[in-house]
Protein backbone atom coordinates (compact mmCIF):
# COMPACT_ATOMS: atom_id res chain seq x y z
CA UNK A 1 0.00 0.00 0.00
CA UNK A 2 1.46 3.36 -0.95
CA UNK A 3 1.16 6.46 1.21
CA UNK A 4 -1.78 7.84 -0.79
CA UNK A 5 -3.71 4.59 -0.33
CA UNK A 6 -2.83 4.58 3.34
CA UNK A 7 -4.19 8.11 3.68
CA UNK A 8 -7.42 6.97 2.03
CA UNK A 9 -7.60 4.20 4.66
CA UNK A 10 -7.17 6.80 7.41
CA UNK A 11 -10.04 8.86 5.99
CA UNK A 12 -12.15 5.70 5.66
CA UNK A 13 -11.54 4.92 9.31
CA UNK A 14 -12.63 8.45 10.21
CA UNK A 15 -15.83 7.99 8.20
CA UNK A 16 -16.58 4.68 9.98
CA UNK A 17 -16.03 6.27 13.36
CA UNK A 18 -18.42 9.10 12.48
CA UNK A 19 -20.96 6.55 11.25
CA UNK A 20 -20.72 4.67 14.57
CA UNK A 21 -20.83 7.76 16.77
CA UNK A 22 -23.05 10.22 14.92
CA UNK A 23 -25.91 9.83 17.38
CA UNK A 24 -23.65 10.62 20.30
CA UNK A 25 -22.31 13.74 18.52
CA UNK A 26 -25.83 14.90 17.76
CA UNK A 27 -26.81 14.32 21.39
CA UNK A 28 -23.92 16.51 22.57
CA UNK A 29 -24.89 19.16 20.04
CA UNK A 30 -28.54 19.04 21.09
CA UNK A 31 -27.49 20.09 24.59
CA UNK A 32 -25.73 23.32 23.58
CA UNK A 33 -25.92 23.70 19.79
CA UNK A 34 -28.51 23.15 17.10
CA UNK A 35 -28.46 19.36 17.29
CA UNK A 36 -27.16 18.52 13.85
CA UNK A 37 -23.43 17.92 14.30
CA UNK A 38 -23.62 14.12 14.05
CA UNK A 39 -25.98 14.20 11.09
CA UNK A 40 -23.87 16.80 9.31
CA UNK A 41 -20.57 15.00 9.89
CA UNK A 42 -22.10 11.72 8.75
CA UNK A 43 -23.41 13.28 5.54
CA UNK A 44 -20.04 14.96 4.97
CA UNK A 45 -17.91 11.86 5.41
CA UNK A 46 -20.28 9.74 3.31
CA UNK A 47 -19.74 12.27 0.51
CA UNK A 48 -15.97 12.26 1.13
CA UNK A 49 -15.87 8.48 0.62
CA UNK A 50 -18.03 8.74 -2.49
CA UNK A 51 -15.64 11.26 -4.00
CA UNK A 52 -12.52 9.26 -3.05
CA UNK A 53 -14.01 6.10 -4.61
CA UNK A 54 -14.94 7.98 -7.76
CA UNK A 55 -11.53 9.56 -8.33
CA UNK A 56 -8.86 8.28 -5.92
CA UNK A 57 -6.00 10.79 -5.64
CA UNK A 58 -2.39 9.56 -5.62
CA UNK A 59 -0.68 11.47 -2.84
CA UNK A 60 -1.58 12.00 0.82
CA UNK A 61 -1.82 15.73 0.15
CA UNK A 62 -4.31 15.22 -2.68
CA UNK A 63 -6.41 12.80 -0.60
CA UNK A 64 -6.72 15.40 2.17
CA UNK A 65 -7.48 18.14 -0.35
CA UNK A 66 -10.28 16.11 -1.90
CA UNK A 67 -11.70 15.48 1.58
CA UNK A 68 -11.38 19.18 2.46
CA UNK A 69 -13.34 20.27 -0.57
CA UNK A 70 -16.15 17.82 0.13
CA UNK A 71 -16.30 18.60 3.86
CA UNK A 72 -16.65 22.32 3.18
CA UNK A 73 -19.40 21.61 0.68
CA UNK A 74 -21.35 18.87 2.44
CA UNK A 75 -21.04 19.15 6.21
CA UNK A 76 -22.61 22.58 6.45
CA UNK A 77 -22.85 24.86 9.45
CA UNK A 78 -19.61 26.03 10.99
CA UNK A 79 -18.15 22.53 11.22
CA UNK A 80 -17.93 22.19 7.41
CA UNK A 81 -15.69 25.18 6.78
CA UNK A 82 -13.71 24.50 9.98
CA UNK A 83 -12.96 20.84 9.23
CA UNK A 84 -12.54 21.69 5.56
CA UNK A 85 -9.93 24.28 6.47
CA UNK A 86 -8.21 21.84 8.82
CA UNK A 87 -7.92 19.22 6.06
CA UNK A 88 -6.90 21.83 3.51
CA UNK A 89 -4.08 23.17 5.68
CA UNK A 90 -2.94 19.63 6.49
CA UNK A 91 -2.96 18.93 2.76
CA UNK A 92 -0.79 21.99 2.07
CA UNK A 93 1.64 20.94 4.81
CA UNK A 94 2.09 17.56 3.10
CA UNK A 95 2.22 18.89 -0.47
CA UNK A 96 4.88 17.24 -2.62
CA UNK A 97 5.62 14.52 -0.05
CA UNK A 98 5.26 10.90 -1.11
CA UNK A 99 6.57 9.43 2.13
CA UNK A 100 5.11 10.83 5.30
CA UNK A 101 7.44 10.88 8.31
CA UNK A 102 6.28 11.16 11.94
CA UNK A 103 7.35 14.85 12.09
CA UNK A 104 5.32 15.42 8.88
CA UNK A 105 2.22 14.11 10.67
CA UNK A 106 2.82 16.47 13.59
CA UNK A 107 3.36 19.37 11.18
CA UNK A 108 0.15 18.57 9.32
CA UNK A 109 -1.77 18.59 12.61
CA UNK A 110 -0.17 21.89 13.58
CA UNK A 111 -1.14 23.39 10.23
CA UNK A 112 -4.70 22.12 10.74
CA UNK A 113 -4.84 23.75 14.16
CA UNK A 114 -3.57 27.04 12.74
CA UNK A 115 -6.30 26.97 10.10
CA UNK A 116 -9.07 26.22 12.58
CA UNK A 117 -7.93 28.99 14.93
CA UNK A 118 -7.72 31.50 12.11
CA UNK A 119 -11.03 30.58 10.52
CA UNK A 120 -13.00 30.20 13.74
CA UNK A 121 -11.19 33.01 15.56
CA UNK A 122 -11.10 30.70 18.56
CA UNK A 123 -8.46 30.30 21.25
CA UNK A 124 -7.92 27.56 23.83
CA UNK A 125 -10.57 27.75 26.55
CA UNK A 126 -13.34 28.94 24.20
CA UNK A 127 -14.98 25.48 24.31
CA UNK A 128 -14.37 24.54 20.68
CA UNK A 129 -12.41 22.10 18.49
CA UNK A 130 -9.33 24.14 19.39
CA UNK A 131 -9.48 22.73 22.94
CA UNK A 132 -8.99 19.23 21.53
CA UNK A 133 -6.54 20.11 18.74
CA UNK A 134 -4.19 22.28 20.79
CA UNK A 135 -3.12 19.55 23.25
CA UNK A 136 -3.18 17.07 20.35
CA UNK A 137 -0.57 19.08 18.45
CA UNK A 138 1.64 19.44 21.52
CA UNK A 139 1.49 15.69 22.16
CA UNK A 140 2.06 14.91 18.48
CA UNK A 141 5.18 17.05 18.32
CA UNK A 142 6.60 15.39 21.40
CA UNK A 143 5.83 11.88 20.10
CA UNK A 144 7.33 12.73 16.69
CA UNK A 145 10.83 12.99 18.17
CA UNK A 146 11.02 9.23 18.73
CA UNK A 147 7.82 7.47 17.68
CA UNK A 148 6.22 6.20 14.45
CA UNK A 149 3.42 7.98 12.57
CA UNK A 150 0.97 5.72 14.40
CA UNK A 151 2.52 6.73 17.75
CA UNK A 152 2.18 10.40 16.80
CA UNK A 153 -1.49 10.01 15.98
CA UNK A 154 -2.12 7.91 19.11
CA UNK A 155 -0.54 10.58 21.31
CA UNK A 156 -2.57 13.25 19.52
CA UNK A 157 -5.79 11.28 19.87
CA UNK A 158 -5.32 10.65 23.60
CA UNK A 159 -4.49 14.30 24.25
CA UNK A 160 -7.49 15.39 22.17
CA UNK A 161 -9.80 13.11 24.15
CA UNK A 162 -8.53 14.65 27.39
CA UNK A 163 -8.90 18.12 25.91
CA UNK A 164 -12.47 17.35 24.86
CA UNK A 165 -13.35 16.10 28.36
CA UNK A 166 -11.86 19.28 29.78
CA UNK A 167 -14.36 21.39 27.80
CA UNK A 168 -17.21 20.16 30.02
CA UNK A 169 -16.98 22.86 32.73
CA UNK A 170 -16.13 25.63 30.26
CA UNK A 171 -18.45 28.42 29.13
CA UNK A 172 -18.64 28.64 25.32
CA UNK A 173 -17.13 31.75 23.74
CA UNK A 174 -17.67 30.93 20.06
CA UNK A 175 -20.50 29.60 17.90
CA UNK A 176 -24.13 29.12 18.73
CA UNK A 177 -23.39 27.74 22.21
CA UNK A 178 -21.85 31.09 23.15
CA UNK A 179 -25.35 32.63 23.12
CA UNK A 180 -26.20 30.32 26.03
CA UNK A 181 -23.51 31.92 28.21
CA UNK A 182 -23.06 30.10 31.54
CA UNK A 183 -25.73 27.56 30.58
CA UNK A 184 -23.27 26.03 28.11
CA UNK A 185 -21.15 24.83 31.07
CA UNK A 186 -21.64 21.20 32.10
CA UNK A 187 -21.65 19.81 28.55
CA UNK A 188 -18.84 18.48 26.40
CA UNK A 189 -18.24 20.54 23.25
CA UNK A 190 -19.41 18.53 20.22
CA UNK A 191 -16.65 19.90 17.96
CA UNK A 192 -13.94 18.96 20.45
CA UNK A 193 -15.58 15.53 20.77
CA UNK A 194 -15.62 14.94 17.00
CA UNK A 195 -12.00 16.10 16.72
CA UNK A 196 -10.97 13.51 19.32
CA UNK A 197 -13.07 10.89 17.53
CA UNK A 198 -11.41 11.55 14.14
CA UNK A 199 -7.89 11.49 15.57
CA UNK A 200 -8.61 8.24 17.41
CA UNK A 201 -9.88 6.68 14.18
CA UNK A 202 -6.80 7.89 12.30
CA UNK A 203 -4.49 6.43 14.94
CA UNK A 204 -6.30 3.07 15.01
CA UNK A 205 -6.19 2.74 11.23
CA UNK A 206 -2.39 2.91 11.38
CA UNK A 207 -2.29 0.43 14.24
CA UNK A 208 -1.65 3.08 16.90
CA UNK B 1 -15.74 46.15 -13.89
CA UNK B 2 -16.75 45.15 -10.37
CA UNK B 3 -19.26 42.35 -9.77
CA UNK B 4 -21.10 41.30 -6.63
CA UNK B 5 -21.91 37.96 -5.02
CA UNK B 6 -24.47 37.87 -2.23
CA UNK B 7 -24.28 35.06 0.34
CA UNK B 8 -27.12 34.63 2.79
CA UNK B 9 -28.48 31.78 4.88
CA UNK B 10 -31.74 32.46 3.06
CA UNK B 11 -32.19 31.95 -0.67
CA UNK B 12 -34.88 34.64 -0.66
CA UNK B 13 -32.71 37.20 1.15
CA UNK B 14 -29.86 36.68 -1.33
CA UNK B 15 -32.19 36.87 -4.35
CA UNK B 16 -34.18 39.78 -2.93
CA UNK B 17 -31.01 41.72 -2.17
CA UNK B 18 -29.82 41.04 -5.72
CA UNK B 19 -33.14 42.48 -6.99
CA UNK B 20 -32.63 45.66 -4.94
CA UNK B 21 -29.07 46.09 -6.22
CA UNK B 22 -30.09 45.46 -9.85
CA UNK B 23 -32.93 47.94 -9.54
CA UNK B 24 -30.56 50.72 -8.49
CA UNK B 25 -27.34 49.73 -10.22
CA UNK B 26 -28.90 48.53 -13.44
CA UNK B 27 -27.96 45.56 -15.58
CA UNK B 28 -24.39 46.78 -16.10
CA UNK B 29 -23.33 45.40 -12.72
CA UNK B 30 -23.04 41.63 -12.52
CA UNK B 31 -24.83 40.41 -9.38
CA UNK B 32 -25.18 36.78 -8.37
CA UNK B 33 -27.12 35.55 -5.34
CA UNK B 34 -25.89 32.42 -3.52
CA UNK B 35 -28.32 31.84 -0.69
CA UNK B 36 -29.69 28.87 1.22
CA UNK B 37 -28.42 25.34 1.70
CA UNK B 38 -28.15 22.79 -1.15
CA UNK B 39 -31.79 21.78 -0.67
CA UNK B 40 -33.13 25.32 -0.65
CA UNK B 41 -33.46 25.41 3.14
CA UNK B 42 -31.81 27.82 5.55
CA UNK B 43 -28.01 27.50 5.43
CA UNK B 44 -25.13 27.97 3.06
CA UNK B 45 -24.02 26.02 0.01
CA UNK B 46 -20.28 26.36 -0.56
CA UNK B 47 -20.44 24.52 -3.88
CA UNK B 48 -23.00 26.95 -5.24
CA UNK B 49 -20.88 29.81 -3.97
CA UNK B 50 -17.73 28.42 -5.58
CA UNK B 51 -19.56 27.94 -8.89
CA UNK B 52 -20.96 31.47 -8.66
CA UNK B 53 -17.51 32.96 -8.10
CA UNK B 54 -15.95 30.88 -10.89
CA UNK B 55 -18.74 31.87 -13.26
CA UNK B 56 -18.28 35.61 -12.79
CA UNK B 57 -16.97 37.57 -15.75
CA UNK B 58 -16.26 40.72 -13.67
CA UNK B 59 -12.58 41.59 -13.19
CA UNK B 60 -13.00 42.17 -9.47
CA UNK B 61 -15.51 40.24 -7.39
CA UNK B 62 -16.90 41.56 -4.11
CA UNK B 63 -18.54 38.99 -1.85
CA UNK B 64 -21.10 40.08 0.76
CA UNK B 65 -22.22 37.72 3.52
CA UNK B 66 -24.79 37.71 6.29
CA UNK B 67 -23.99 35.91 9.53
CA UNK B 68 -22.13 33.12 11.32
CA UNK B 69 -21.26 30.14 9.16
CA UNK B 70 -21.88 32.13 5.95
CA UNK B 71 -18.70 34.03 6.83
CA UNK B 72 -16.74 30.84 7.61
CA UNK B 73 -17.99 29.02 4.50
CA UNK B 74 -17.16 31.95 2.27
CA UNK B 75 -13.66 32.31 3.71
CA UNK B 76 -13.06 28.59 3.26
CA UNK B 77 -14.32 28.64 -0.35
CA UNK B 78 -12.11 31.62 -1.18
CA UNK B 79 -9.10 29.76 0.26
CA UNK B 80 -9.84 26.86 -2.10
CA UNK B 81 -9.95 28.94 -5.28
CA UNK B 82 -7.17 28.97 -7.84
CA UNK B 83 -4.59 31.57 -6.89
CA UNK B 84 -5.23 33.74 -9.97
CA UNK B 85 -8.96 33.92 -9.26
CA UNK B 86 -8.47 34.33 -5.51
CA UNK B 87 -6.60 37.57 -6.12
CA UNK B 88 -9.73 39.03 -7.75
CA UNK B 89 -12.10 38.09 -4.94
CA UNK B 90 -12.68 40.38 -1.96
CA UNK B 91 -14.77 39.41 1.06
CA UNK B 92 -16.30 42.69 2.22
CA UNK B 93 -16.75 43.47 5.93
CA UNK B 94 -20.09 45.22 5.56
CA UNK B 95 -23.80 44.57 6.18
CA UNK B 96 -25.25 42.43 3.38
CA UNK B 97 -28.14 44.56 2.14
CA UNK B 98 -26.81 48.05 2.82
CA UNK B 99 -23.27 47.17 1.81
CA UNK B 100 -24.19 45.42 -1.43
CA UNK B 101 -26.54 48.27 -2.31
CA UNK B 102 -23.86 50.93 -1.77
CA UNK B 103 -21.20 48.91 -3.61
CA UNK B 104 -23.57 48.14 -6.49
CA UNK B 105 -24.47 51.78 -7.02
CA UNK B 106 -20.79 52.71 -6.86
CA UNK B 107 -19.86 49.92 -9.29
CA UNK B 108 -22.48 51.15 -11.78
CA UNK B 109 -20.52 54.41 -12.06
CA UNK B 110 -17.44 52.46 -13.15
CA UNK B 111 -15.71 52.80 -9.78
CA UNK B 112 -12.93 50.34 -8.97
CA UNK B 113 -13.03 47.62 -6.32
CA UNK B 114 -11.46 49.68 -3.54
CA UNK B 115 -13.96 52.53 -4.04
CA UNK B 116 -16.87 50.07 -4.00
CA UNK B 117 -15.53 48.40 -0.85
CA UNK B 118 -15.12 51.77 0.83
CA UNK B 119 -18.73 52.69 0.02
CA UNK B 120 -19.94 49.35 1.37
CA UNK B 121 -17.98 49.62 4.61
CA UNK B 122 -19.25 53.17 5.13
CA UNK B 123 -22.81 51.90 4.74
CA UNK B 124 -22.44 50.23 8.13
CA UNK B 125 -22.29 53.55 9.95
CA UNK B 126 -24.72 55.61 7.92
CA UNK B 127 -27.57 56.52 10.33
CA UNK B 128 -31.06 55.59 9.15
CA UNK B 129 -32.83 58.14 11.32
CA UNK B 130 -32.05 61.80 11.13
CA UNK B 131 -29.70 62.71 13.98
CA UNK B 132 -29.11 58.99 14.65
Amino acid sequence: MNSGERTVEVVRAMASAVEESHRELTKLDSAIGDGDHGTNMRRGFEAVLGKLDESPPDSPSDVLKSAAMTLIGKVGGAAGPLYGTAFLRASSALAGKADITPPDVAEALEAALGGVKQRGKAEPGDKTMVDALTPAVAAAKEAATSGSAADVLRAAADAAAEGAEATIPLTAKRGRASYLGPRSAGHKDPGAASTALLLDAAARSLGG
Amino acid sequence: MVGLILVSHSKEIAEGTADIVRQMAGEVVEVRPAGGDPDGGVGTDPERLKNAIEGMSADEILVFVDIGSAVLSTEAVIEMLDVSLRGRVHLVDAPLVEGAFAAGVMASTGADASECIEAAVEARTVPKLRGG
